[in-house]
C-alpha cells in the first residue's frame, strides 16, 4: 500500500501575528516555523502507525513551497515516511496547491491520501476536498478514527452533535483531526535517518490560482476586561443580562 | 443569474447554520441585483417554503434516499447541476462540518474560487472581495475571488439574521444522483445536548475545577441558560470530559455569543479556538491568568465560592 501525506509549513502556534508590505504579507521575521499540527500529529502519525502494522506500506510526504520548507519536511521524515517530494513553487492559493498535490498523486498512484483538517494559518480546510475532486476520489473529512482491512477503510468522522462511521473502499482522500493518533517526538535514530532519506524537488505544473489576498487586518483591540468583585457575583449576572444582553 | 445557497439538513431538518447561510445569500443577491435560491438534498420534513422569510425566492429539492447521508462527491455533482440550471454566479455554504467537505470539491469541479470561513458580506466596489478568518481567529484576510462563479463558505454564527415576511416557491429539481462510494454504517449523536458547533451560549470548564465530580458548576449554569458545555484540552486529555467538548487550537473552534470560562487560564492555543466569541467571561482565581486580557467580563475569585452564587442569581433571574 502507498500513502501520500500532505505536509504544510505554518508559523508556530504562539507566533506573533503581524503583517508587512502595507498589510499584504505575513511578517515572517523571527517567526518559528513548524509542521502544521494537524498534518503532523494526526495525518502523518496515523500513516506511520499503519506502516508499523503493515511494514510493506510505503509513505511519501508532499509539500508545496520554496527551499525554506526543507527543515520542516526533514523533521517530518524524522518522524517517519520513506521519501519526500517538494514542489518548488510559491504559494498562490489553495486550488493552486491542490493542483500540484493532485499531479504528484496521479503519477504516484497512491491508495490513500492524508491531509490535516486545516492549516493553522489560512484555516481553509480546502486542500483535501480539492485534491479528491481533481482525482475523482471519495473524500471523508474531519476523521477522528481510521482503520483498514482488506482495502476497505472504516472511518469515524465528526458530524454536528456527534459522530458517524463510514466505510469506503480505497483509494480515497481523508482529512485528519484529533483522535486519529497521538503526537510523537522524533528520536535520534529518526533524525539521523531522515538525513539520508530521498527528498525530491520537482518543478510545479501550470495551474490557476482562483483567489488572491488583497490585504490582511488585525482584529480591533479589546476594550479591556470589566472586573466584578468576587463578593458580588450576582452583579456579573446583572451585567450579562442588562448590558451584554446575552441571556 | 442567481445566488444559490446549499441548505444542509440532518434527519429531515434544516440546520440552524443554514438559515444564516440563506439569509447571507439573500443579502448577497440583493447586493448583486439578482434572486437568492436554495437547494436541499435528501428527504426533508421541514416546511421549506418558510425559508422565504430568510429571503430565498425559490427552494429546489432533490428527494432521494441516497442524499440522506453525505457522500461529498455525490453531493458535489448534484449541486454542480443546480449551479448550471440556475445560472448561479455565487454559491453559499455554511462553513460547518458538511460545508467543509463539499465546498472545496465544488470549487475544484467548477474552477470557482472559494472563500472558506467568510465573516462578512462581499465588498463588490472593486471586484469581489470577502473577509475571512485566518491564523485561527487572530487575524482576517480580505480575499479577492477572481473567477466568474464564486463560492463562499460562511463561518457559523458570524452573520446577524434578519427575517421578513415571505414564502419561497418550492420546486423539485431533477438531478442525476450517482451511486455513493461512502457507506454510512453508524451514527452516534449525543442526544439532549445543544451541539457545540451550533451553540449561541457556551459554558466551559478547565483544570481549575479540580475534577469531573465538580462539573455541576458548569452543567447547572449551562442548563439554566440553555448553553452547550465545553472544556479545555487538558480536561479532555485527562478524561474528565469527552473529547468532543474540547475547544481550542486542536479541538473545535467556536464563535458563540457568550463564552463563559471557569477555571481556564487561557493559553494561546485555547484562545485560538474561542477568541471569536462575542462576549467572553472568565472566572479564575489567578489575577495573572492570560485569559483576562481577552475577556470582556471577569471575576478574580475561587470558582467554588463564586459559581454557586452566580448559578443562584441566574436561577432567580430565570424564575426557575
Amino acid at each position: 500500500m502507498k500513502i501520500l501525506v500532505c505536509i504544510s509549513k505554518t508559523p508556530d502556534t504562539t507566533a506573533k501575528i503581524a503583517f508587512s508590505d502595507n498589510n499584504t504579507k505575513f511578517a515572517a521575521d523571527g517567526v518559528q516555523w513548524i509542521i502544521n499540527p494537524y498534518d503532523e500529529w494526526y495525518a502523518l502519525v496515523r500513516a506511520i502507525e499503519l506502516k508499523e502494522a503493515d511494514p510493506s506500506t510505503v509513505i511519501h510526504l508532499v509539500t508545496v513551497g520554496g527551499a525554506d520548507t526543507e527543515p520542516i519536511i526533514r523533521k517530518a521524515l524524522a518522524l517517519g515516511g520513506d521519501e519526500a517530494i517538494r514542489i518548488n513553487a510559491d504559494i498562490h492559493d489553495s486550488f493552486y496547491i491542490a493542483s500540484q498535490i493532485a499531479e504528484v498523486a496521479k503519477t504516484g498512484s497512491y491508495d490513500l491520501i492524508f491531509t490535516g483538517k486545516e492549516t493553522i494559518d489560512y484555516n481553509g480546510s480546502s486542500i483535501g476536498g480539492m485534491v479528491a475532486e481533481l482525482l475523482s476520489l471519495p473524500y471523508v473529512s474531519l476523521a477522528t478514527k481510521f482503520d483498514l482491512a482488506n482495502s476497505v477503510a472504516t472511518i469515524v468522522r465528526e458530524i454536528d452533535g456527534g459522530e458517524e462511521t463510514d466505510t469506503v473502499s480505497l483509494p480515497l482522500v481523508v482529512s485528519c483531526q484529533k483522535g486519529m493518533a497521538e503526537q510523537r517526538i522524533p528520536n535520534m535514530k529518526g533524525i539521523m535517518g531522515a538525513r539520508s532519506k530521498p527528498l525530491k524537488v520537482q518543478e510545479p505544473v501550470a495551474a490557476d490560482a482562483l483567489t488572491s489576498v488583497v490585504a490582511f487586518d488585525l482584529p480591533p483591540a479589546k476594550a479591556g476586561v470589566k472586573l466584578v468583585s468576587p463578593d458580588t457575583p450576582e452583579e456579573l449576572v446583572r451585567l450579562l443580562h442588562e448590558e451584554a444582553k446575552v441571556f | 443569474m442567481s445566488v444559490l445557497v446549499f441548505l444542509d439538513q440532518s434527519e429531515g431538518h434544516i440546520k440552524k447554520s443554514s438559515f444564516e447561510a440563506a439569509n447571507y445569500g439573500a443579502r448577497v443577491a440583493q447586493q448583486l441585483g439578482v434572486t437568492a435560491e436554495g437547494i436541499v438534498l435528501g428527504n426533508i420534513t421541514d416546511d421549506v417554503a418558510s425559508l422565504g422569510k430568510y429571503g430565498l425566492k425559490k427552494v429546489h429539492t432533490v428527494k432521494n434516499d441516497t442524499l440522506d447521508h453525505l457522500d461529498a462527491q455525490v453531493f458535489t455533482n448534484v449541486i454542480a447541476q443546480a449551479v448550471a440550471a440556475t445560472g448561479a454566479t455565487v454559491v453559499v455554504f455554511s462553513n460547518n462540518l458538511n460545508g467543509k467537505s463539499i465546498a472545496p470539491r465544488l470549487s475544484a469541479k467548477l474552477k470557482a474560487g472559494l472563500v472558506s470561513g467568510a465573516i462578512a458580506l462581499p465588498d463588490t466596489s472593486n471586484g469581489f472581495v470577502v473577509k475571512k478568518n485566518v491564523f485561527s481567529g487572530k487575524a482576517f484576510a480580505n480575499i479577492a475571488v477572481n473567477t466568474a462563479v464564486k463560492i463562499i463558505a460562511l463561518s457559523p454564527n458570524s452573520f446577524n439574521i434578519t427575517t421578513t415576511d415571505g414564502t419561497a416557491e418550492v420546486a423539485a429539481f431533477a438531478a442525476t444522483v450517482d451511486a455513493p462510494k461512502v457507506t454510512v454504517t453508524a451514527i452516534n449523536k449525543i442526544v439532549g445536548e445543544v451541539p457545540l458547533s451550533e451553540a449561541e451560549l457556551v459554558v466551559s470548564g478547565g483544570r481549575g475545577l479540580k475534577g469531573p465530580e465538580n462539573w455541576g458548576l458548569v452543567t447547572d449554569l449551562a442548563k439554566l441558560i440553555g448553553a452547550a458545555t465545553a472544556c479545555s484540552r487538558p480536561v479532555a486529555d485527562i478524561g474528565w470530559r469527552p473529547h468532543h467538548e474540547h475547544v481550542g487550537q486542536t479541538g473545535l473552534a467556536i464563535a458563540p455569543n457568550l463564552y463563559f470560562a471557569i477555571g481556564i487560564s487561557g493559553s494561546i492555543q485555547h484562545l485560538a479556538g474561542v477568541n471569536r466569541s462575542k462576549v467572553i467571561v472568565v472566572i479564575n482565581k489567578d489575577p495573572e491568568a492570560p485569559f483576562f486580557k481577552a475577556a470582556d467580563y471577569g471575576i478574580v475569585g475561587d470558582a467554588f465560592e463564586v459559581m454557586p452564587k452566580i448559578i443562584e442569581a441566574v436561577r432567580k433571574l430565570k424564575g426557575a
